[in-house]
């Protein structure tokens, strides 16, 4: 009569792929259906009964993106203002976030505080102010404009993730070094620095993949149709080309959402344990 | 003799203090400069452009104290837009918390191929805002969209709805996308939560004979409390401050039904032109978010005693 406790629970187990399936199927299935209008053509797209796999597969749409008109020329602008903002604020931010988990000091709470209400002020607060002071020193639309406002966009974030795996390193090593007699210097760069390097390698990725993203700030501040991002410019192609275009308009989203995909598959559990070991060892 | 020992240890701590302050100020030096000029200020200005009549143009602005918040009581968009705001924000963070909790639980059971699930679920928080709106605005499409098809087929839709463009659906449409948004976060925080748990505390719960509800009410959620509340304030920021999605789905559409306040304050500013009455919106946005973080932290510190 009653079942053994492994067969229940082996039992319980299955039952659980039910609602797994339905909760993949809800967030993973826009990707899917996204993909496969890629390699449709419209006689493919805009019917009442759209099928998950092309008929007649095609890779037009992503001869299209790729050519002279796609979207090659802004992904090389996005990539490059994302990695010049990303490797600065990891530069900017490591000095803080040490002194921020090793030092006591009266600095740390105005930190604290400052990255608290960068982070819930409504962007639209800082935009204006922030446009007028790049147009005064002529850096509104350009990558150098758009790169500064990245860097302190991400800097919070980046500040708070490092200050995390900082704290998360055994004390006693820096103790022990300069009981030995090491500079500090020595003690950043040769005892800290490796153990960290898996910590700076995911906040990196991260500062990436967000500045990549991005599109408020992308948004405003660049107007020059040969500076914009990718962002910006597949919302532009929706707004000038409407759905009759959608087979190219999925292929060029695909290409930009790849990066970021691959990024994130390495980075989650990592990540994770950066924002937590920040938080709970206060 | 003793006096003049723990004066000079008294000396001594305040050299090491203030060394201390010197060495973590030249840390934070490099910090500091491009955080004072490019968010403290800008900041300190917007929050003073409120309190003027500042419009796109050559006019510098002029301080008029609180005409803005006088037009904001009589303004009817402010009203219908603030009330769109909290109905999105308070579904989407419940939806997400509640249904990432499910997920959560389910994915934390030995599960084969749990790497493979775990990336799945992980597609939404990866792309770019501005894909995930023209994915969900093709799915919605009236004509060629997957919902509408699906519904049909099913039979639980006799003829196709325009999902953005209704007035009783475009609300309901937009948080459902914004759940989506949300979910992966939400479950991966929530996760990493339930992971701390010891596995005894559970196994001593079934063998006392609770039942996996009493488990659920009496050990899980009281363990994972403080990880809820937090996720919950920070997606409260969050949303209520959202734009990307909702810009590229229906601008605002149908009629400012999906205006979220900060929709309402761009288009204010960068449609209109009131740079001022933009920089108003804003600071009523902080006032909200800081009322409902201050409520968020005193909850969190009663749920603690």
């Amino acid at each position: 009569m009653t079942l053994s406790r492994s067969t229940r629970r082996r039992a319980g187990t299955a039952l659980l792929f039910i609602p797994l399936s339905a909760y993949v199927a809800f967030l993973a299935f826009p990707l899917l259906w996204l993909l496969s209008t890629s390699f449709k053509l419209p006689n493919e797209i805009m019917v009442s009964r759209p099928a998950i796999v092309p008929k007649q597969p095609t890779l037009e749409n992503y001869r299209e993106v790729l050519g002279p008109e796609g979207v090659v020329r802004p992904s090389l602008n996005t990539f490059k203002v994302s990695v010049a903002a990303a490797l600065l604020a990891l530069a900017i931010a490591l000095p803080a976030a040490y002194a921020l988990a090793r030092k006591q000091s009266p600095l740390n709470k105005a930190i604290i505080g400052w990255i608290l209400v960068s982070q819930s002020f409504p962007s639209i607060l800082i935009i204006v102010p922030l446009f007028l002071i790049l147009a005064r020193v002529a850096l509104s639309n350009s990558h150098v404009g758009l790169i500064f406002v990245y860097v302190v966009w991400s800097l919070p974030f980046v500040l708070w993730i490092l200050h995390g795996f900082v704290k998360g390193l055994p004390v006693e090593l820096e103790e022990a070094a300069a009981m030995d007699g090491a500079s500090f210097p020595q003690i950043l760069f040769r005892i800290l620095m490796p153990l960290l390097l898996p910590g700076l390698a995911t906040t990196l990725l991260y500062a990436l993949v967000n500045a990549w993203n991005e599109f408020f700030f992308a948004l405003v501040v660049l107007k020059d149709p040969d500076l914009v991002t990718i962002q910006v410019s597949l919302a532009r192609f929706r707004g000038i080309e409407g759905l009759a275009r959608w087979g190219p308009l999925a292929a060029g989203s695909v290409v930009a959402t790849l990066p970021a995909l691959i990024a994130f598959t390495f980075l989650q559990r990592r990540l994770v344990s950066g924002l937590l070991s920040g938080g709970v060892k206060n | 003799m003793k006096t003049t020992t723990s004066g000079s240890i008294q000396v001594a701590a305040a050299q090491a203090r203030s060394r201390q302050l010197m060495s973590s100020l030249m840390l934070y030096l490099p910090l500091l400069i491009p955080v004072l000029v490019l968010s403290v200020i800008p900041l300190v200005q917007g929050i003073w452009l409120g309190f003027t009549d500042y419009k796109l143009g050559t006019t510098p602005p002029r301080f008029n104290f609180l005409d803005n918040y006088a037009r904001m009581l009589a303004d009817r968009d402010f009203w219908m837009s603030f009330r769109t705001g909290f109905v999105w924000t308070f579904t989407v963070t419940a939806g997400e918390i509640a249904l990432g909790m499910g997920l959560a639980m389910i994915l934390n059971a030995r599960l084969p191929m749990r790497g493979l699930w775990r990336i799945l679920i992980l597609i939404p928080w990866a792309m770019p805002p501005v894909i995930k709106g023209l994915i969900w605005r093709f799915v919605y499409h009236p004509d060629a969209g997957l919902l509408n098809y699906g519904l049909m087929s099913l039979g639980l839709l006799r003829d196709p709805i325009n999902w953005l463009s209704d007035f009783s659906w475009a609300l309901p449409a937009v948080i459902v996308v914004g759940i989506w948004t949300g979910l992966p976060l939400a479950t991966i925080v929530l996760l990493s939560g339930l992971q701390t748990i010891p596995e005894e505390l559970a196994e001593a719960g079934s063998l006392d004979g609770a039942s996996g509800w009493q488990q659920f009410r009496n050990v899980t959620l009281p363990l994972l409390t403080p990880i809820i509340i937090a996720l919950s304030s920070l997606e409260f920021i969050w949303n209520f401050n959202s734009f990307g999605l909702v810009y590229v789905l229906t601008e605002g559409g149908p009629a400012g039904l999906t205006r979220l306040p900060m929709l309402f304050a761009y288009l204010e500013g960068f449609a209109f032109g009131n740079l001022g009455y933009a920089a108003a919106l804003g600071n009523v946005m902080v006032l909200v978010i800081g009322g409902f973080v201050l409520y968020g932290v005193r909850r969190q510190a009663a749920a603690t005693i």
